[in-house]
């Protein structure tokens, strides 16, 4: 039963990344796809904690936690990188 | 024991999943840049971290202490990151000259 | 003297984190004795690069102890207001007429250290209706999704001087 539930809860994460990815393909500007990518890839960090009950593979909680951590510097760079136009000053 | 451990992992998920079904649809609802971070900013956090936490409660039940360890740097990383990237971007887009939307502009 | 210690500091805390990531030491088999190495040889690289960085010792450490548990006690309000800011936020989005009125509006903060400065930053964006956009200083610029979130943040100021308390800086 709870497998199911798993199941469907994982297939509604990927819905919302499919309506989230709208936001990313359309824009409009380069901002608006920066957030909806880095909305992405929360959810999709989530996704992959589900997945990990669903083939009962302990194993996808460290990929989690290396994408949680890689979304978020990924972010911060974009983000410096459009303030600025270079992501590092020397 | 194992139906309410599994009704109570089942409402955290649920409740999680909706709070994140109301963040994609903010995210294709409101009308520009800044209001849009509003729903990404905090629905998405808050069901991440629901979700997250039902995914503790089964996973404590299970026994695996480790995974729940985890899954606890997991949520405490979202707590800091998430409102950090949501910041970044905004100052990133003010400071480049994205104009904040007013009641009556057009949406963009 | 501060320095050396700062890095031990960092060091051990790294390394209990590698261990209790890794799982080494509880492996089924017993002992995993690559990782454990490993990991020393990692934390080891981690603190040589960051340590002149002072991650720890800053100067900010005066009564950690009563801060951390003010903190502890900060926390749960924390999590109350963001719960409400999700109904909030939810309700706007499923609205049929959506009711928001966004403006930018700036405010002065009397907290002065880094970290209670960060706290108050992103415990703005994580409440209700409200964005932190720059911080310059102690100047704020916030973007607020209505009137009342605006209202909260510049005229009752509850946040500030909570996070005041927590950081036992002087009240606005």
């Amino acid at each position: 039963m709870i497998e199911q539930v798993f199941l469907i809860i994982g297939l509604t994460i990927a819905a919302t990344v499919l309506l989230s990815l709208y936001r990313a393909a359309v824009g409009p500007g380069v901002f608006n796809r920066v957030a909806a990518v880095n909305v992405i890839g929360t959810k999709v960090v989530v996704l992959l904690v589900i997945v990990q009950y669903i083939f009962k593979n302990p194993m996808f909680i460290d990929i989690a936690i290396a994408y949680a951590a890689l979304n978020f510097i990924g972010t911060i760079i974009m983000s410096k990188y459009l303030e600025r136009g270079e992501v590092c000053s020397h | 024991m194992d139906s309410v451990v599994n009704a109570l992992t089942t409402a955290f998920l649920i409740l999680g999943v909706f709070f994140m079904l109301t963040g994609a649809i903010g995210l294709l609802r409101f009308p520009d840049f800044y209001t849009r971070l509003h729903a990404t900013g905090k629905c998405d956090t808050l069901g991440e971290v629901l979700i997250l936490l039902g995914c503790m409660i089964y996973t404590a039940y299970h026994g695996m202490p480790f995974v729940v360890f985890k899954l606890l740097c997991i949520i405490i990383f979202f707590f800091i990151a998430n409102p950090t990237g949501t910041h970044a971007i905004v100052r990133a887009a003010y400071k480049t000259g994205v104009k904040p939307w007013r009641v009556g502009d057009e949406r963009r | 003297m501060k320095r050396s210690v700062s890095a031990v500091v960092t060091f051990v805390i790294m390394y209990v984190f590698w261990l209790l990531i890794s799982a080494c030491l509880w492996a089924h088999h017993g002992i995993d004795y690559i990782r454990v190495v490993g990991g020393i040889i990692c934390a080891g690289i981690v603190t040589a690069f960051s340590h002149k960085h002072r991650l720890l010792f800053t100067g900010e450490e005066e009564n950690v102890l009563i801060k951390t548990m003010r903190f502890m006690l900060y926390a749960p309000w924390l999590l109350w207001q963001i719960a409400l800011a999700n109904f909030d936020v939810a309700y706007r989005v499923l609205h049929p007429e959506m009711p928001i009125n966004p403006q930018v509006i700036e405010f002065d903060t009397t907290l002065t250290g880094d970290i209670s400065r960060t706290t108050l930053a992103n415990s703005i964006t994580l409440t209700p209706g409200t964005i932190t956009i720059e911080v310059k200083g102690s100047r704020f610029r916030v973007h607020a999704i209505a009137d009342k979130p605006a209202e909260a943040l510049t005229v009752d100021q509850t946040m500030q001087k909570k996070v005041a308390h927590v950081f036992m800086e002087k009240m606005p």
